[in-house]
């Protein structure tokens, strides 16, 4: 009852096209990032924001860029640890070579530079496609590994390979604190998921799901599959390295090329699977479901009163995320993301469906 | 060129078990279209369950009981994962099989335990010096190559014999060409997916057991198969002939690219050299070296 359009008309083709149509939708996420913004910071405690939240948000953010590729433009990739990992060492390049340099702009050109990563290793989408394209993108996952593991250049030659983020720092703010690093990630994802929302509702999004629903038929009407598809790999490689860059900076701290190995590719993977494939509210569930779901299994087992070492925990949660990936398919091949919309269609006519 | 020819034998030998892996991608991808990403963890969980029951057992007993545990297996995927996703597209089945692989994982570790195990098969472990006649200093093979080189060739022929002539092994390659057809002249699809998901075990068993023979049985094993990839890639997905050869060709590629590249490089490009080389074949050939042609336009 509290769901419905009624009376909210729109007189203009703006009031058509706009980002939320209803306005409780517009009140609700408006509510959503008040909450985000003002609220999680004052009460959240310090390991909720170091341990869960930071994760979260750039997590969120990775799944969004991957969901761009796979959920939006049908280009499967097993790759996305290598742009993450292209995005943290080139951000880290920029900030220790060229000393002065804003983080936020360090951010930016990292994000171009695995854009151009990206489209390198998207070529081969070009002329394959499917499962053997999935292959392909998992060659991007191993010499990106062999890369940054063998070439000093990259790591600024530190002998054990490992890399130590400098000082961040925006607009005379140091970013040290969970709080801070929680709103930075925070507002980095409400910007590029928004930017992310409109793209997909604009030209270009309907170009990508138009090349995934049928190539063929696509470009019949004129669509170039070339520029959708390198424009998705672009765009998905751009936001997964911004992603990879804050994922070591703010997260890690100091990290190595194994933080960026095929694995963390397949959980981005799967939070998409979950969360559902083309959409960016499903890349968020997806993401939180990641990151709640050992901490999840582990208060269940204590409070089952299960003494379980750490890793009974670890192959559970591995059997749980293959469960769980498998009924997806089955029962709800579109991912939660499909039912909170079915959810969101059945209130707009409870409680007089007809 | 002693030491080069031991190189490309080493090669070889390290190609017929990427062979191996690779026939159980290929396997399944003709029969089902499925392309089974969990055949990593398939091995995975067979030689632990090999090496486990070889604890209490003599190894070829502890063999059947693990073949045993295999089907049972692909008995349940058909039930439980297969059957619901008929008529789906092959990335969701693919999806469906990184999941079946993440469960495996953790049923392997958590039954079977997570430390490394020892699988001995009573093979011979010292060396042979062979063509002593022919190049000074001969060449140095190692016999418990020899031998899991001679049974991995030994299985493929066998399921080259099965599949060309027995009447089940008819209905599969019929299955593989066509699944509607197959099924309208009476060959039931379900059974038929279980027969060669029991098939794709036993290759699981084989190659863990070699390759836990020689490296023990850990989890890394499950890694492997992420080696295989590039051989299917590169043998064409669709061919029996092509993962063998594919392997083959990865193996010797790899060895010799680590030995005379590595140092070039810095050493290590084992873990990418053999996508590197799939990469390069499928600009010229998307279908793969021995693929069936690919008709649609890209």
């Amino acid at each position: 009852m509290l769901y419905r359009e009624n009376g909210q008309f729109k007189t203009r083709y703006v009031d058509d096209a706009q980002i939320f149509p209803i306005r409780q939708d517009r009140l609700f996420i408006g509510a959503v990032l008040l909450i985000a913004f003002v609220a999680v910071p004052l009460l959240g405690s310090d390991y909720l924001l170091r341990a869960l939240l930071v994760p979260f948000l750039i997590l969120a953010l990775a799944a969004i860029g991957l969901n761009v590729l796979v959920g939006y433009c049908g280009q499967i990739s097993l790759g996305t640890g290598a742009f993450m990992a292209v995005g943290a060492y080139a951000a880290f390049n920029l900030m220790v070579r060229l000393p002065g340099m804003p983080l936020l702009i360090a951010l930016v050109l990292a994000g171009l530079i695995a854009a151009l990563a990206g489209m390198v290793f998207g070529l081969p989408s070009l002329r394959i496609r499917g499962l053997y394209l999935a292959v392909a993108t998992l060659a991007a996952q191993f010499f990106s590994d062999w890369v940054f593991a063998h070439v000093p250049w990259l790591t600024n030659g530190s002998s054990s390979g490992s890399v130590t983020a400098p000082q961040l720092q925006v607009f005379g703010f140091v970013i040290d604190s969970p709080i801070r690093k929680y709103l930075f990630c925070l507002a980095i994802l409400s910007v590029l998921a928004l930017l992310v929302k409109n793209l997909v509702r604009g030209r270009k999004g309907r170009e990508w799901m138009a090349t995934r629903d049928m190539d063929v038929a696509a470009s019949v009407i004129g669509i170039s599959p070339v520029r959708a598809k390198l424009s998705a790999f672009a765009v998905s490689s751009f936001i997964v390295g911004i992603a990879g860059a804050l994922w070591a900076f703010v997260h890690l701290g100091s990290w190595e090329p194994a933080a960026f190995n095929i694995d963390l590719s397949l959980k981005l993977l799967f939070m998409i699977i979950i969360g559902g494939l083309g959409s960016v509210m499903g890349s968020l569930f997806g993401a939180a479901f990641i990151v709640l779901l050992p901490i999840f299994l582990n208060r269940l087992l204590s409070f089952l009163g299960l003494q379980a070492s750490t890793s009974f925990i670890s192959h559970l949660e591995l059997m749980t995320f293959g469960v769980l990936i498998v009924l997806f398919l089955i029962a709800e091949p579109h991912g939660t993301a499909k039912l909170w919309s079915t959810a969101k269609n059945k209130l707009r006519l409870w409680p007089f469906p007809h | 060129m002693g030491f080069f020819i031991e190189t490309i034998i080493a090669g070889l030998m390290s190609g017929v078990l990427y062979a191996l892996i690779a026939l159980g991608f290929v396997l399944i991808y003709k029969a089902s279209g499925v392309f089974n990403f969990a055949q990593g963890a398939m091995v995975l969980f067979a030689a632990l369950a090999m090496a486990r029951l070889q604890e209490h057992m003599p190894w070829p007993l502890a063999f059947l009981l693990a073949f045993a545990i295999m089907v049972v297996l692909a008995w349940l995927i058909e039930r439980l994962v297969l059957r619901h996703l008929i008529n789906q597209e092959g990335v969701t089945l693919l999806m469906a099989t990184l999941g079946v692989a993440y469960f495996l994982e953790g049923l392997g570790q958590m039954v079977w335990g997570d430390d490394i195990y020892p699988i001995d098969l009573g093979m011979p472990k010292q060396p042979t010096i062979m063509l002593q006649s022919l190049i000074p200093g001969g060449i140095l093979v190692s016999n418990e190559d020899l031998i899991a080189a001679g049974s991995a060739a030994a299985l493929v022929a066998l399921l080259t014999l099965f599949f060309q002539k027995s009447g089940v092994g008819r209905a599969l390659r019929a299955v593989a060409d066509d699944h509607q057809a197959a099924q309208s002249i009476g060959i039931p699809l379900s059974r038929m997916w279980v027969i060669v998901w029991s098939i794709a075990g036993l290759v699981a068993l084989v190659t863990g057991m070699i390759w836990g023979s020689k490296l023990g049985v850990q989890f890394s094993l499950s890694l492997i198969a992420l080696k295989g990839l590039p051989v299917v890639i590169l043998g064409g997905l669709t061919s029996v002939p092509g993962a063998i050869v594919g392997g083959l060709i990865v193996g010797l590629g790899e060895k010799l690219a680590e030995v005379y590249l590595g140092p070039l490089l810095g050493g290590g490009i084992e873990s990418w050299f053999a996508y590197l080389l799939a990469l390069l074949v499928l600009l010229a050939r998307p279908q793969g070296l021995f693929g069936e042609r690919i008709i649609d336009r890209v």
